[in-house]
């Protein structure tokens, strides 16, 4: 239930933020920000729009420096990295964005190869068929490979960028809303591939999400953000019991009752 | 028995032995199979030869840790070696080790190779077939525009409370009184440079008075006009596509069709009317900046005192000579606002088509002003003035 736990050996953490505060202009985002994040569990982030839940992925992976406190990640305590420690770093985390945010000049396969240019020497042959290899394992055609990002739905795009996430196989995925703009179906597909995945590679998964289905589905913890902090963290079964009224409101409202009679059924 | 090892100084790599006892090829993998390290064993892993027909016994005992690109280098290989004909077993491997083998085999899909490089030469022909069509649709996509444009127009001038006056005034502002530092800059010192260089060519035939005539001439009839054009393309025309095309990126478009509003008369015809009403004037401005860029250089190089200039002027230049410039400039405008609008209208769903459209607009407009002076120039010629 607890947010943090310092108990816990450092190399059980995948993740470990401190006092971390974000500030654009006048308006404050984070505040003494704590969360610990343990290896090989999928977390889901909540909280209600605005608080910041897409500024906290992005602080994590270093696209936005907190004003204060201090994150790492892996061990490794990231702002204080050189340029050659962080470059292998950002080989064992891969990221979804929200639409794929695949090169658009690019093929998927095209895609998929470039971190594995950018990280490893691989023969040509290889790279085509590590590429076929993740197109297969995120459960595209085999077709998808020659195309372009504009020429995929919005759903291949995300499964496409997920490939591209999981190319180096890497130790963490931070996936932002991959369930987002897609229909139930592709979304429950979404979610088993994410489980299937992380069962066979078993990496952490740090997952912003607001779907309810998703967080019954496959997240072992959640975390809520709320107040400028993560307020709690814990199960699905402690979130049930808060007493928090908007964590209340957001696990008891009716479309929380709708998702667990679907995980129920 | 050879080996094969990936370890450096320091940190444990992925290793292979290879012992063949009779007609059978024993292999023992161990260490670390993961991308760092694997992928440095790939060249020796292709080599890997087994006895004919025999059989290929993987030991992974000693298998550390394995990821995707691990398990596929020691798939692929094992696939090889069945290929060729041997039996291959696995033995002792850990849960782990035989899942990721079996994730391999599962997303073991042929993977369709790229499509093929076409030949270099029918691939220019086949462009220029490509191009030429395209050119074709687009210049009747361009007139069924024009025509769209002008059959708004005409209703606004029937009906003109339709006309928006807010959007009219402020492009004027934009297109118009913001451009007016810049186009009298170049002009000022396209007059210096014309009449700079005029002396210089003038003076070793004693004809440095002929300056003015020069000026007045090239000033009036095309450089005044031609270059404020061609800047008004560069920075309203551009303007018009990426201000319509993201526009249409978002939906917007889309969104004032189904709220009962015409793009054409609330985006196209303000554009429009303002870079026809702007440019005679931007014209006018040029053709005076021009002139004094001349007469202050005429004067400081040749000692043609501004008060000569003018009477020299007025006594070579006809009220004609200043009117052909001034009558290009509406025709001008239009063309810069429909091809800046059109373009902005084809944009398709991407940024990327944003900036592709926003580039053929100021190519496309700057190329038309130029066809359309040339015709103009034909035409003042033929009936002489």
């Amino acid at each position: 239930m607890e947010v943090i736990n310092d108990d816990l050996p450092t190399t059980a953490m995948a993740m470990r933020l401190r006092g971390v505060k974000n500030q654009f202009g006048a308006q404050v985002i984070h505040e003494s920000l704590d969360l610990d994040v343990r290896r090989g569990e999928i977390l889901g982030i909540v909280g209600g729009s605005g608080t910041g839940k897409s500024v906290l992925l992005r602080t994590i992976i270093g696209l936005n420096t907190p004003q204060m406190g201090r994150i790492d990640v892996l061990g490794e305590h990231v702002a204080a990295l050189g340029p050659n420690d962080r470059h292998e770093i950002e080989a064992r985390w891969g990221v979804l964005f929200q639409d794929g945010a695949l090169f658009s000049s690019l093929t998927v396969a095209q895609n998929i190869q470039v971190p594995l240019k950018e990280h490893t020497e691989m023969s040509d042959v290889l790279l085509d068929e590590i590429a076929a290899l993740k197109i297969s394992m995120v459960g595209l055609p085999a077709e998808a490979g020659n195309k372009y990002p504009s020429e995929l739905s919005g759903g291949m795009r995300k499964r496409a960028g997920l490939a591209r996430a999981l190319a180096l196989d890497p130790d963490i995925v931070f996936l932002d809303e991959p369930t987002a703009g897609l229909d139930p179906i592709g979304a429950a597909e979404f979610d088993q591939l994410i489980l299937r995945l992380h069962a066979a590679m078993g990496m952490t998964v740090f997952m912003v999400t607001h779907d309810l289905d998703s967080l019954h589905a496959i997240c072992d913890r959640i975390a809520v953000l709320a107040e400028k902090r993560v307020i709690v963290c814990g199960t699905m079964a402690e979130m049930m019991q808060q007493a928090h009224p908007w964590i209340h409101e957001y696990f008891h409202g009716p479309r929380a009752r709708a998702a667990i009679a679907t995980k129920e059924a | 028995m050879t080996a094969i090892d990936s370890s450096t100084d320091g940190t444990q790599g992925a290793w292979l032995r290879s012992d063949v006892q009779d007609r059978l090829l024993v292999l023992a993998a161990g260490g670390r199979w993961n991308m760092a390290s694997a992928v440095r064993l790939q060249v020796d892993l292709e080599m890997l030869e087994g006895p004919s027909g025999g059989l290929v016994e993987l030991n992974a005992a000693e298998i550390t840790g394995i990821d995707s690109t691990g398990a596929w280098l020691l798939y692929r290989t094992l696939k090889r070696l069945r290929e060729e004909g041997l039996e291959t077993r696995l033995v002792n491997a850990s849960p782990t080790v035989a899942e990721m083998l079996d994730q391999m085999a599962a997303n073991d899909v042929p993977h369709p190779a790229a499509p093929p490089v076409e030949n270099g030469l029918i691939r220019v022909v086949r462009h220029m077939g490509e191009t030429t069509e395209e050119i074709f649709w687009e210049v009747i996509d361009g007139i069924a525009f024009l025509g769209l444009v002008m059959q708004t127009l005409g209703g606004t001038l029937l009906h003109p409370s339709r006309l928006r006056l807010t959007p009219l005034v402020f492009h004027m502002e934009k297109v118009g009184l913001n451009a007016l530092p810049i186009v009298g800059l170049i002009s000022f010192l396209i007059g210096v440079v014309l009449a700079y260089q005029g002396a210089t060519q003038l003076q070793k035939f004693g004809a440095e008075v002929f300056v003015v005539d020069l000026i007045g001439v090239s000033v009036l009839r095309e450089i005044g006009i031609l270059l404020t054009a061609i800047v008004v393309a560069g920075r309203s025309g551009s303007a018009f596509t990426a201000q319509i095309g993201s526009m249409k990126v978002n939906e917007e478009v889309d969104a004032m069709r189904t709220l009962g509003l015409d793009p054409i008369q609330v985006l196209v015809i303000p554009r429009t009317l303002a870079l026809v009403l702007m440019l005679p004037l931007l014209a006018f401005f040029s053709d005076i900046m021009g002139l004094l860029g001349g007469g202050l250089m005429a004067w400081s190089v040749l000692d043609v005192s501004p008060g000569q200039f003018i009477e020299r002027l007025n006594g070579s230049i006809g009220m004609w000579t200043f009117w052909v410039g001034i009558i290009k400039a509406p025709v001008f405008g239009l063309l810069i606002a429909l091809v800046g609008c059109y373009e902005g209208l084809q944009v398709a769903n991407s940024a990327e088509s944003v900036g592709s459209r926003t580039t053929r607009s100021v190519v496309e407009s700057i190329f038309l002003v130029m066809i359309v002076d040339a015709v103009f120039s034909i035409f003042f010629a033929y009936i002489g003035i």
